[in-house]
């Protein structure tokens, strides 16, 4: 489904500002699979996602989607792959559009957008039903601009709209930490559902251990641009968040280690 | 005051190119005070050619619709500034136009244009007829504009002005969208310049100059009496503000002010309709926009949202 296959990114390199990013990155999902993230900040969880989508471009290494190398894609013609949530509530929609403009845009993702009618009666019984399962009474306000909702609603809806359609990825980058518990809490469940209807193959930056845990089949941890710690199926049924936090140790103590050793 | 009312109602064609870039694009376009020349030239020219009217008119707006293209290039394709990219191709459009006309001017005076009609009716300056002409004209431009801006198509162009990276990553090409909406634009404002220079009875190098205040005057003087909440709404107060405009140019000579100053008298009226709204006594009058709902971020918006406020964006 998706392949990452030696991927590398270095940010301003030969400058004094020269970060990397990603370092010789690989990672395999296949069709179904629900894979957190974690790692802490600055590990590249971001970057690797951007790259997935392609808003960034990367240096080195192959991605594939669906059998397709993707590299030389556009971020837009990478999008009928590819559904996304971003961490800022405000990122995912159009404020000033309907809440009903914004499903008939995430509708038509990635294909052809044409000068038929871009609310019809037909789309906008889909939109209803579609709301309903937010449970958030959003069914009634079609005509409300987007703009007017709280945080949470917006980042349902960004949900919703991000995967409605099924795309064959699904990228969630921290899309519930800027939101209050209970609105998260909130989001959090319904991207179970969302992911388990679609059976959408998803990718989720989390630095919620217990979510981390509570959600998908696998997870993966990142430090300094790799991947330095993965827990299948069976292995992430016994996780704990102690256990994690052990393993968060570990690499922050090796880290330490290394820049000891350089300087 | 009927001419300022049939002339307001022609230059709210070009009103609303201003109102695509403007408001839906977000995209300050200097262009227009080129396009508007070339329309104009390209029209009058062909026109003393011997074409006919509705072809010079048409081939008008097509220019137009041409530099619309090259700015959008520019910006898009060039990653030039937009006011860069804008001003780039109206400084340009000086020479174009000159060699277009062959000259600083092109007079049609004994010339048929599409205004004859009307002329030889008597329908202009006289009576009112000839402004209900123009208003059918114009409120047809507006309806077409009404229903582009609601095709899904129209849909990515007005989220392309409001959230470009969430729309890119709902797979538009948001190059594809500006250009496109630079080209309409300005292919509006060509136009309008080819029906100025005809219901003028010429085309002039130096009609542009300015132009893109007008244009903004229209836009921000309409929308603070009627409002933008509906596209409906927003692009007939364009054009009320294009009528309005040209009402209060009128009084402003009326009461003895040099046509010289009106430029001064433009630029005052742009900055007062955008800072007037902002200061302290006027903000508590409440409006019409405000008494019919509010905008998105307006006072008004936070009792119609039934759950917390979203925090402020935190850092990625
Ligand atoms: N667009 C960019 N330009 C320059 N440097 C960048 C850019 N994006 C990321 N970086 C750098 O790349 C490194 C990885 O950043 P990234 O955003 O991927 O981290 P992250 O794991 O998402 O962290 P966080 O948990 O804080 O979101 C950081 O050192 C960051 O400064
Ligand atoms: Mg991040």
């Amino acid at each position: 489904m998706l392949t990452i296959d030696g991927v590398g990114k270095t940010f301003f390199p030969g400058s004094v500002n020269e970060r990397r990013a990603l370092t010789d990155l690989d990672l395999r999902l296949d069709e179904g699979d629900f894979v957190t993230v974690i790692g802490s900040n600055g590990a590249g969880k971001s970057t690797l996602l951007n790259a997935i989508a392609g808003r960034i471009g990367v240096d080195t290494g192959r991605i594939d989607i669906d059998g397709t190398t993707v590299n030389r894609l556009p971020e837009h013609r990478r999008a009928r792959y590819v559904g996304r949530v971003f961490q800022d509530p405000m990122a995912g929609t159009a404020p000033d559009l309907t809440i009903e403009q914004n499903l008939s845009l995430a509708l038509l993702r990635g294909e052809r957008r044409g000068l038929g009618r871009g609310v019809t009666k037909k789309r906008r019984e889909r939109f209803v039903e579609e709301l309903r399962s937010l449970e958030l009474g959003l069914e009634d306000r079609l005509k409300a601009k987007v703009g007017l909702l709280s945080g949470g609603q917006r980042q349902a809806l960004s949900l919703l709209m991000a995967g409605f359609t099924r795309p064959r990825i699904l990228l969630l980058d921290e899309h519930t930490a800027a939101l209050d518990p209970q609105r998260a809490a909130l989001v959090t469940s319904l991207t179970g559902s969302i992911v388990a209807q679609g059976g959408l193959t998803t990718l989720m930056v989390t630095h919620n251990m217990q979510q981390a845990i509570a959600l998908g089949n696998r997870l993966i941890m990142m430090h300094e641009g790799r991947i330095v710690f993965e827990a299948d199926d069976a292995a992430k049924r016994k996780l704990t968040v102690e256990a994690l936090m052990a393993e968060f140790g570990k690499v922050k103590g090796a880290s330490f280690d290394d820049r000891a050793m350089l300087g | 005051m009927i001419g300022a009312v049939e002339l307001g109602l022609l230059y709210g064609v070009m009103a609303l190119g201003v109102y695509l870039t403007f408001r839906v694009l977000r995209f300050p376009d200097l262009t227009v005070d080129g396009s508007f020349t070339t329309g104009a030239a390209v029209a009058a020219s062909m026109i003393v050619a011997g074409q006919s009217p509705v072809l010079a008119t048409l081939a008008g707006a097509g220019a137009g619709l041409v530099a619309g293209v090259v700015t959008g290039l520019l910006h898009t394709k060039g990653h030039i500034d937009g006011l860069l990219a804008g001003i780039l191709t109206m400084i340009a459009l000086w020479s174009v136009n000159l060699r277009i006309m062959g000259g600083a001017n092109v007079p049609l005076l004994r010339e048929d244009t599409l205004m004859t009609p009307l002329r030889d009716a008597d329908l202009l300056g006289g009576t009112w007829l000839g402004a209900l002409a123009f208003l059918g004209g114009v409120l047809v431009l507006k309806l077409l504009v009404d229903w582009f801006l609601a095709t899904d198509l129209g849909l990515a162009i007005q989220a392309t002005g409001n959230n470009k990276q969430m729309i890119k990553s709902l797979g538009v090409d948001t190059d594809f969208t500006t250009i496109l909406t630079l080209a309409l634009s300005n292919g509006l404002v060509g136009l309008c310049g080819a029906l100025v220079a005809q219901y003028q009875g010429f085309a002039d190098i130096s009609m542009g100059i300015g132009l893109i205040l007008v244009g903004l005057a229209s836009v921000i003087l309409g929308q603070a009496v009627l409002g933008q909440r509906v596209i409906f709404m927003a692009s007939l107060a364009v054009v009320l503000g294009a009528v309005l405009y040209r009402i209060i140019i009128y009084v402003a000579l009326q009461v003895g002010l040099n046509p010289n100053d009106m430029k001064a008298v433009t630029a005052a009226l742009v900055v007062a309709a955008l800072l007037l709204p902002r200061w302290g006594p006027l903000k508590r009058v409440p409006s019409w926009r405000d008494l019919r709902g509010g905008r998105a971020n307006g006072r008004a918006a936070a009792p119609v949202a039934e759950d917390a406020p979203a925090p402020a964006q935190k850092e990625a």
